[in-house]
């Protein structure tokens, strides 16, 4: 068997959103070089929609994925969807990822929420900040 | 496809095969057997014992038949522990960036009251035989050195830690799994007492090796069943391995110096391409080091990434990413020899042999360059570098 899913491997191998947004309204990054993984995500948010979404990662094929497949779902879409955008959707839409490369997902899924939150911050908007788990609260990371 | 993950496992050659196949059908006795038939097994088993001791410089009453490296590691160091104990010696001295068939043999006797020294191996990935002098003690049991890193390649001066242990009076054990067959290795000469080897690197089967134990040096057994091996490894012979390891040795041996010009030639070549690539790091010595071991550091990206886009441009290689060991840390052999985890989980090993072509080499070039160049293209970690924003780790 495959390491990955086809679907892992075509993200991979063909990422989607790849890239920078110099203007971006919101910019978030997760992990740790030291981990062996980074996120990069940037939003373009015009009229409460993800207008443009683009991802640089430094990491393992999962995670390059992991990044790709998180930004089609979200892109197009309002902003409660990136914030309601789980691991385990981003995994589902993957078919699947092995069981210790979970935490690709997870990185996914936190990159775009601190991308969210920066939007937030720069625009004085009110949230609830429990919904924004820091990579802190990841025990994955030899750090 | 292009194969550069020799130090992995290799081929099988044309003569290990040709000499396994007739034990199967034809001389398939059991060698512990009394009539003829079992005793033509019997013989073919010691003349490839005595072979294989040829190309060792040791006695054939010193090479026991093992399942390969791991096992002869273990048997090795749990003997010289459990005879140094005896006379209430519990040191043992090894170094940071040894194979885990060794480093976590070491673990378990630390937990039975063992005291261990890993010695530093400094950044070119070699040790002194100053450093073993330095460290021995009275009451040290075993000294334990790997001939040459199985992940930088770097080769290390056995003969004259064998030389200082011999003075000492200290067993000296050296893990000779990436050195067998590929650089001279001769027990007598190079004052070992016990050598680990395993066939399948030097184009043997898998699932055999040697363990070599000196006359004189204690040897107990790990499996117990039988009086195979003079009772210090139980178990029916595996005669078809066995043969095909001694095959395989005694061409390798025979065409070492061939073979190490040709592939050394090789090696030079990969390692001048790839250092043209800006902000990356050969990792191991640039000249004590095996025939076809190249391994490099690339700033800025992750390893497993590497492999799988080398992988779909046809290049098999291996790296010492966290993500392709299945731990959370990186090899432990690129922290040993000081690189900073960001830097070594963007490792790349391209081991070559001789079967292995200066065309080839041009390929896995262009390969490496095009992919690195790819993945930095999408880091966040390589955009910060840069763009001044994170100062470069690599020059």
């Amino acid at each position: 068997m495959a390491l990955y899913s086809e679907k892992v491997m075509d993200h991979f191998r063909n990422p989607r959103n790849v890239g920078v947004i110099e203007d971006a309204d919101g910019v978030g990054e997760v992990g740790n070089a030291k981990c062996g993984d980074i996120m990069k995500i940037y939003l373009k948010i015009g009229g409460g929609v993800i207008t443009d979404v683009k991802f640089e990662t430094f990491g393992c094929g999962s995670a390059i994925a992991s990044s790709s497949m998180a930004t089609e779902m979200i892109k197009g879409k309002p902003l409660a969807d990136a914030l309601t955008l789980t691991n385990k959707a981003v995994t589902e839409a993957l078919d699947g990822l092995p069981a210790h490369k979970l935490h690709c997902s997870v990185l996914a899924e936190e990159a775009i929420k601190a991308a969210v939150k920066d939007y937030y911050d720069r625009n004085g908007i009110e949230y609830d900040p429990s919904q924004f788990p820091d990579c802190g609260s990841c025990a994955h990371c030899c750090v | 496809m292009i194969y550069a993950d020799n130090a992995a496992t290799t081929k099988t050659s044309r003569a290990a095969i040709d000499a396994m196949l007739p034990c199967f059908d034809t001389v398939y006795g059991n060698p512990s057997g009394l009539y003829a038939f079992a005793q033509q097994a019997k013989e073919a088993l010691e003349d490839a014992r005595a072979r294989i001791a040829r190309c060792l410089g040791c006695d054939a009453r010193e090479v026991t038949f093992t399942s390969g490296g791991s096992e002869s590691d273990n048997q090795a160091i749990l003997s010289a522990a459990k005879a140094g104990a005896a006379k209430g010696k519990k040191h043992i001295i090894s170094t940071a960036f040894e194979h885990h068939a060794v480093l976590h043999t070491l673990k378990k006797l630390e937990a039975d009251g063992f005291e261990v020294t890993l010695l530093d191996v400094h950044e070119n990935g070699i040790v002194t035989p100053q450093q073993v002098a330095d460290a021995i003690r009275g009451d040290t049991a075993l000294v334990t050195v790997m001939f040459a890193n199985n992940e930088i390649g770097t080769v290390q001066p056995i003969r004259a830690i064998g030389a200082v242990c011999r003075e000492k009076g200290v067993p000296f054990h050296t893990d000779a799994v990436q050195a067998v067959g590929h650089i001279p290795v001769n027990v007598r000469e190079d004052n070992i007492d016990y050598l680990s080897l395993s066939a399948h690197k030097f184009h043997g089967p898998r699932g055999i090796g040697v363990l070599v134990a000196r006359k004189g040096m204690r040897l107990y057994s790990l499996i117990e069943g039988g009086a195979q091996e003079r009772g210090k490894r139980a178990g029916t012979e595996n005669l078809p391995a066995i043969l095909g390891m001694a095959a395989a040795l005694e061409e390798a041996v025979q065409n070492m110096e061939t073979n190490a010009a040709k592939v050394g030639a090789m090696r030079e070549r990969l390692i001048e391409g790839l250092a043209e690539i800006p902000h990356c790091v050969l990792n191991g010595d640039r000249n004590e080091r095996l025939p076809g071991n190249v391994n490099f550091c690339f700033e800025g990206i992750e390893g497993e990434s590497l492999l799988l886009l080398l992988d779909d441009k046809g290049v098999a290689a291996s790296s010492g990413s966290a993500c392709t060991s299945g731990s959370l840390d990186p090899s432990h052999v690129l922290l040993a020899i000081g690189r900073p985890h960001e830097i070594a989980h963007g490792s790349l090993r391209l081991t070559l042999c001789e079967e292995n072509t200066p065309a080839e080499v041009e390929r896995i070039i262009d390969a490496v360059r095009e992919v690195v160049a790819y993945l930095r293209g999408m880091s966040p970690v390589w955009r910060d570098l840069v763009n001044g924003k994170t100062p470069f780790v690599i020059p």
